[in-house]
């Protein structure tokens, strides 16, 4: 290596100025701002330990918590009175229940995509978005979990569905779909929790190392479970994490699919479509992300977390959501086709019923305009680039994806084989509050992880940082490009290509 | 910076994963147990019943048929519970003025039926009838136990759901010559070979397990 190289060759300069501007269109930096280890801990850190609860937060969580009684209340309501309360009935006894638990349980997926299937293609742009996109998955799930759970109408007996050696002599159906449901979702919970956890450890032993309160360090002491940060620990701790990101990557994909084997084991014409796998599994990703920028364009705003969450990060996530609508719009067109490829008059009838001569038209042509159209916008750097437009068509995909649910479930179901059941379906006022109530829950979990735990992964941004990346002989990823221009240069006798 | 927990607390934390897992597995053994005791199922419990009636005295001894006061076992769902009349016809002659038949004589007396204690209370989401279960072979002590050797009748079995279903999967061995059907002290290793025949036949008829384990033959 030669030393004060630049100044010698102001073309070379040039050159290697262009070089670093290729870079970083190429790999933007995933930190912006001038940051050390040390700027990175604080700033996370304080969010939970030193700076004031913010009085939004308070605003912000009092809502969410007086929506969530209205939750409560609800489900008191339910379990002493029955499941009459809501409207779903003959023909269609399946309607919000099940819209809301597929809708949440897609949501989740993107924390598990994020968290997994990033980690192990090496997406360093996952790290800062990890950790509170995973609280998003674990809650979001909670929230799923509650529909189903409710809608047996005697909740108290849905360890039933376990497979226990009980007095009944009865052994569970694994021949359907809603049994293997159970295990799908029981599995996907205590994974995502796993692993958000493991995730948390070293960053509550750093809450516990700077925590004032004697409470909360005791607190965070117990559940980091005396992490050190030895060598030893962080070995076992990468092994850990590398495991349970393999357990989960097949989850990213199984659970949903076998959601949709609610639907498409069934022989319901607009339920028994072979696409539904996958159509579904898009769905969950784009829904999911979705919600991750619901969730993160605030929270960099209110929390100044702008150098961890960066425009580069958005950018992404928009893509995502471009890449995973299309897959969806893909599937809609699919399920056109089929009732028309198969010829078979009740698939036939199924798509004109849905698309303009049924009652629920309407819903159909919102679907499409939520998750097809919108998204169209995404295509173009203007909208993609803007905070204000991500934000905005964020929240009309999730619109957009319950309705989707809401398509399939009522509009499939309302129309009956036989005539003489067709029957209309209305949500009453308790379907609306069940399905209120699960936001309110769902944001008070998240306002009380934001105010408890790091919403980023310090330790993991850490690793973003250049400082992070040293190397033995090469002071930094820029000067080995530089050694293998100046090679390039010899050959091509100083001329730069 | 002091420690918070003692260093102790490392053995703690691997200790509980083992006792977590023994704890777990002596929970899940209790379940078995308890759930299937005769504290929560009632069985072998003897009731006080309002008059000290023997089974074993009437029927093992005197030999009494069990249709003479259960009539409807043979055409209905409910066996019948004798009226007090049918204790009258004969303890207006005999034993007529024992003191342990006051409440039988005041019952006559007042026209007022004698509330006997139940003693095999299937809940009412199940449903059972007992002529199709006479009619197809299966006895009295199938379910019952050897009442005729009780001097007070209690609960001879679970009564759960998995009890039945034991049956139901696989009722052959349960079913016996019509000749024996009311005779709860009968031994099926004295078989002979014309009732062999008869239960082998009547086997055949049997409704294939399949349906006899349907949800709606019992819940419907």
């Amino acid at each position: 290596m030669v030393a004060g190289f630049d100044e010698r060759n102001p073309e070379l300069k040039r050159a290697m100025e262009d070089i670093k501007e290729i870079q970083r269109k190429i790999y933007p930096p995933m930190v912006e701002g001038e940051h050390t280890f040390a700027t990175v801990t604080d700033k996370i850190s304080d969010v939970t330990l030193k700076r004031k609860t913010p009085f939004h937060w308070f605003i912000g969580f009092g809502i969410a918590f007086i929506i969530a009684q209205v939750l409560l209340f609800t489900i008191m309501y339910l379990v002493t009175t029955g499941i009459g309360i809501w409207g779903n009935n003959q023909p269609v006894g399946w309607a919000f229940d099940i819209i809301n638990f597929v809708w949440w349980i897609g949501i989740g997926h993107a924390g598990t995509l994020i968290s997994a299937i990033l980690l192990l293609l090496n997406q360093k742009w996952r790290t800062s978005i990890n950790r509170f996109a995973e609280a998003m998955t674990l809650f979001a799930v909670a929230c799923a979990g509650m529909f189903p759970l409710l809608h047996t109408g005697r909740p108290w007996l849905a360890y039933w569905m376990l497979p226990y050696p009980n007095t009944m002599g009865m052994w569970q159906n694994y021949r359907s779909p809603l049994m293997w449901d159970v295990f799908a979702v029981s599995t996907y919970a205590t994974v995502s929790a796993l692993f958000w956890y493991v995730g948390l450890i070293p960053d509550l032993a750093t809450l516990r190392d700077r925590a004032k309160n004697p409470y909360f360090r005791f607190i965070y002491a117990a559940l980091s479970w005396g992490w050190r940060g030895s060598a030893r620990h962080w070995h076992r701790y990468e092994i850990a994490y590398l495991l349970l990101a393999g357990i989960s990557t097949p989850l990213v994909l199984s659970v949903h699919s076998i959601v949709s084997f609610d639907f498409s084991v069934s022989q319901v014409p607009g339920w028994h479509a072979t696409i539904f796998p996958p159509y579904f599994v898009a769905g969950a990703i784009f829904a999911g992300f979705a919600m991750v920028l619901i969730l993160c364009i605030p929270l960099r705003h209110w929390y100044r977390m702008k150098d961890f969450i960066t425009h580069t990060h958005l950018v992404y996530m928009g893509k995502v959501m471009l890449a995973t609508g299309l897959i969806v719009c893909y599937g809609y067109a699919m399920e056109l086709f089929f009732g028309w490829y198969s010829a078979a008059q009740y698939e036939v009838f199924m798509i004109k019923n849905r698309i303009w001569e049924g009652p629920y038209w309407w819903s159909y042509w919102l679907l499409i305009l939520c998750n097809g159209m919108s998204i169209q916008l995404l295509w173009f750097k203007r909208f993609r680039e803007s905070e204000f437009w991500l934000f905005l068509i964020s929240i009309v995909v999730s619109i957009g994806m319950w309705l989707e649910r809401f398509v399939i479930i009522v509009t499939s179901l309302h129309r009956d084989f036989l005539p003489s059941s067709w029957a209309m379906y209305s949500p009453t006022m308790f379907d609306w509050s069940m399905f209120l109530g699960t936001l309110g829950f769902f944001f008070t979990l998240i306002y009380l992880f934001v105010r408890f735990l790091p919403i980023i992964s310090i330790f993991e941004v850490r690793t973003l940082l250049p400082d992070a990346n040293v190397h033995g002989h090469h002071q930094d990823f820029e000067e080995m490009v530089n050694e293998v221009e100046i090679e390039h240069i010899d050959k091509d006798k100083g001329k730069v290509s | 910076m002091a420690q918070i927990f003692h260093r102790g607390a490392n053995n703690i934390a691997k200790a509980s994963i083992a006792v977590a897992i023994v704890l777990a597995g002596v929970a899940g053994y209790a379940y078995t147990q308890i759930a299937r005791s005769s504290y929560l199922t009632n069985q072998y419990l003897e009731r006080q019943q309002p008059v000290q009636f023997s089974h074993k005295h009437h029927t093992g001894d005197d030999g009494i048929d069990c249709r003479y006061c259960h009539t409807s076992v043979e055409t209905a769902a409910s066996a019948g519970m004798p009226s007090t009349q049918t204790c009258m016809n004969c303890h207006s002659q005999i034993w007529s003025d024992s003191p342990y038949l006051e409440p039988v004589r005041a019952s006559f007396r007042d026209n007022k039926p004698i509330e006997w204690e139940r003693v095999h209370d299937l809940p009412e989401y199940a449903y059972f009838n007992h002529s199709i279960h006479i009619a197809k072979g299966v006895g009295c002590a199938s379910c019952h136990g050897d009442i005729a050797n009780m001097p007070s009748v209690y609960q001879e079995n679970t009564l759960q759901m998995e009890w039945c279903l034991a049956c139901h999967r696989d009722p052959a061995p349960n079913i016996r010559p019509k000749s024996e059907i009311y005779n709860t002290s009968w031994d099926k290793n004295e078989i002979t070979p014309a009732q062999q025949t008869e239960v082998d036949a009547k086997i055949k008829t049997l409704r294939s397990k399949e349906l006899l384990t349907s949800c709606s033959i019992c819940h419907r």
